[in-house]
């Protein structure tokens, strides 16, 4: 892993990766990341950086990757699940935050969205399902006790070396 | 890392030193886990395919894989404890001496068999027509049942029971397979029941779960994004669907459930047609092919293979009526995927259970007075375990030609108009799809052939093993080069579960033939382990009335009702 952090940064600073920070364009270019949707709240998630500019450090990437990787409980996947999902980071999976979601899975294009009745539709499906106390919200619990039954989410949840 | 380290400071030594210790051996652990997983078969290409495809197509090849690996322990097994000691004692090593079977009490009619192995000179095409056909001089090697014709091995001074070893290597890859499959699905199945138990969980599972993460390919990312959308939309247009079918007058009711009468009666009418030309053909090719005349001929090799090509023509046509005729079912997206998917299992694995059938009612066909002396129709097949193992084998041939012919001559030519030629209608035609469910039936198909064959063709495993290694190269290539993934995904945890359990559904249906061969039809008395036996379950009581009358009780004790039915229920 600290092989793979210290080939992001540019040469010059490569002694001291301990201490360096990578910056996010960096970080966007690894294969993994390349191809996810949700590559920016994972970076924005992981940073520590208190300059908000969404840079990484090697605790910051060696965090990333633990919580990735298979031997992760379920809890501190979907801990950090919920934290990527959460897009206005306001503690909760509100309507606008479940529609990003919704547009991040379906893909960037204009045609690839859901028309806005199937938005409805869906957004109405899922707060059916998973918001229990009706307050028309995701909080972290009712996230974590719908992904503790989800039996695809430990499967998928997990990036490869 | 910080806290830690404040941690141990405040610790005493003897703490200090467990702590070290347990890193030390959870990283040595990690570093064996590490290289042992350099031991699992093409543990690269399926994480690759993972990346690029999906977990829906990646169950297909871990399944395959499995095959693979259960098919070369059914081997060893049968390897070594019924062909090893036949070829030790035949080069006499470890001063091993062959007891050959007496035949006793039985009409020497019945013992006259005279496979024909080539014999002189022939045409360099003959054994190609033998290795295709299993006839010739295939029929005396060790493929075949009818070669082991041994009483006992005498080891130093140990007696080896040939038959008793043959019948309990059967039975005991048959639960092999059965406990592994068990074990295999029952994972599947915890996840089965909490995802059925809570059937409005789907759309949470779609969306939070919903991405593979696995992906490193921004064109498979594209696909995946797609296959998202298609199923969300697929999904909401199933609620709205289900709610006009539950606001549906009682008029449409009724003009439905004749139709889909009408289309039951059509599917009876289909499999029926099947079921009758393969039973037809099956018995126009036993008559002909013993005919000699023409013995070297081409038109003798394709009546022998007639059963086989007739199958796989009903394999391919009977799915094809079955998704048109489901359209005018008109029942929701899912079902009737399950529905078809139900309906080409049942064609298949019936065809195989027809094919084998016929051949019995051939083998027992006493017209006149045939059977007589052997109980079965000795003259047309002085050693029918061996006729029925060359018609798994010839399946088994066919099968895997098939395969490679379709992987050659329609898919590479097929991407290779769509990407050159701009016609319309060739466009239209388009790449195709990698159909999970027909290639997962396929295997299965070739699997429960495999099961039933081992027991006539104590080789078939082995070539069952190489058949599907070769498949999964051919099938990768042929994925990575001309498909692209399916646009309606199968779920990975749902789908593994579904290959198990037809997978099942085979095994279960090759105990069948197997008990019935077994336990009624009369062994050959020409050729074989079992020509002194009456039937080959014989060795069993056989062998048991020769222990020591205590065991004898116990065992008996054991084999009786009032025990064996709970013991099975636990």
């Amino acid at each position: 892993a600290y092989k793979r952090f210290s080939e992001l940064l540019p040469k010059e600073e490569r002694e001291n990766a301990c201490s360096a920070r990578v910056p996010k364009s960096q970080i966007l270019m690894l294969p993994e990341l390349r191809a996810n949707p949700f590559q920016h709240r994972i970076c924005h998630v992981f940073s520590t950086s208190e300059t908000r500019d969404d840079s990484m450090s090697f605790e910051d990437f060696l965090d990333m990757l633990s919580v990735f990787s298979d031997s992760a409980t379920s809890d501190i996947k979907s801990h950090y699940a919920f934290r990527i999902f959460d897009f206005d980071d306001d503690g909760t999976l509100d309507r606008k935050d479940l529609e990003q979601l919704v547009n991040c899975l379906t893909g960037q294009g204009e045609e690839s969205r859901l028309s806005s009745a199937e938005m409805e539709q869906l957004i109405q499906n899922i707060l059916e399902e998973s918001d229990i106390d009706k307050d028309g919200t995701i909080n972290l619990s009712e996230f974590q006790h719908v992904v503790s039954r989800s039996p695809d989410f430990a499967r998928c949840g997990g990036l490869q070396r | 890392r910080d806290s830690q380290q404040r941690d141990t400071e405040r610790l005493s030594r003897w703490k200090k030193w467990r702590r070290t210790s347990s890193k030390s051996l959870k990283k040595a652990l990690n570093e064996v886990k590490g290289l042992l997983s350099y031991l699992v078969l093409w543990k690269h290409d399926i994480h690759s395919i993972e990346g690029k495809f999906g977990t829906g197509i990646q169950s297909y090849f871990s399944f395959l894989r499995f095959l693979v690996l259960l098919n070369f322990i059914i081997f060893i097994l049968m390897f070594s404890f019924v062909t090893l000691p036949t070829i030790i004692s035949n080069y006499g090593t470890f001063n091993s001496t062959i007891a050959y079977i007496s035949p006793k009490n039985t009409d020497d009619i019945c013992t006259i068999y005279e496979p024909s192995g080539n014999k002189g000179l022939v045409y360099f095409y003959t054994y190609l027509k033998d290795l295709l056909s299993g006839t010739g001089f295939l029929e005396v090697t060790y493929l075949f049942y009818g070669y082991y014709s041994i009483d006992a091995v005498w080891i130093r001074i140990m007696r080896y029971n040939l038959p008793l070893a043959y019948l309990l290597a059967t039975f005991a890859y048959l639960a092999l397979s059965f406990l592994w499959i068990i074990k295999r699905s029952v994972e599947g199945f915890k996840h089965n029941l909490v995802h059925d138990a809570d059937p409005f969980q789907s759309y949470c599972n779609k969306v939070f779960a919903g991405w593979d993460f696995c992906i490193t390919d921004p064109y498979a990312a594209r696909l995946k994004h797609r296959s998202l959308q298609y199923e969300l939309q697929m999904d909401l247009q199933e609620e709205k669907l289900k709610q006009k079918i539950a606001e549906r007058s009682m008029h449409e009711k009724l003009r439905i459930y004749f139709l889909r009468i009408f289309t039951n009666i059509i599917v009876i009418a289909v499999l029926s047609g099947c079921f009758y030309s393969i039973f037809r053909v099956t018995v126009f090719s036993q008559e002909n092919s013993n005919d000699t005349d023409n013995a070297n001929s081409l038109v003798n090799l394709l009546v022998q293979y007639l059963p086989s090509i007739v199958i796989t023509l009903a394999n391919f046509i009977g799915p094809l009526i079955f998704s048109f005729l489901i359209g005018l079912e008109d029942y929701t997206p899912a079902f009737e995927i399950k529905l078809t998917l139900m309906r080409c299992v049942f064609l298949r694995l019936a065809n195989i259970g027809i094919l084998l059938f016929s051949l019995w009612s051939q083998i027992s066909n006493c017209g006149s007075d045939k059977c007589k002396p052997c109980g079965y129709n000795y003259k047309l097949y002085p050693c029918w375990e061996s006729d029925v193992g060359r018609e798994m084998y010839k399946l088994m041939i066919f099968d895997f030609i098939v395969i490679l012919a379709v992987a050659l001559f329609v898919d590479f030519p097929r991407k290779l108009l769509v990407n050159h030629c701009s016609w319309k209608l060739v466009q239209w035609f388009g790449h195709k799809e990698f159909e999970i469910s027909d290639n997962v039936l396929e295997i299965i198909y070739g699997q429960t052939i495999c099961w039933i064959g081992t027991f006539f063709s104590p080789l078939l495993p082995a070539i069952a093993t190489i058949k599907y290694f070769i498949i999964f190269y051919v099938k990768k290539i042929v994925l990575i080069h001309t498909r692209k993934p399916a646009a309606r995904p199968i779920r990975a945890s749902s789908s593994n579960f579904f290959f198990l359990v037809v997978l099942l559904i085979g095994l279960l249906l090759a105990f069948i033939p197997l008990g019935v061969s077994i336990a009624r039809i009369p062994s050959s008395k020409a050729c074989g382990p079992f020509s002194n036996f009456n039937t080959s379950w014989e060795v069993i009581p056989d062998t048991v009335l020769q222990f020591p009358t205590g065991l004898q009780q116990m065992l008996f004790g054991m084999a009786s009702e009032a025990f064996a039915v709970p013991f099975f229920v636990i």
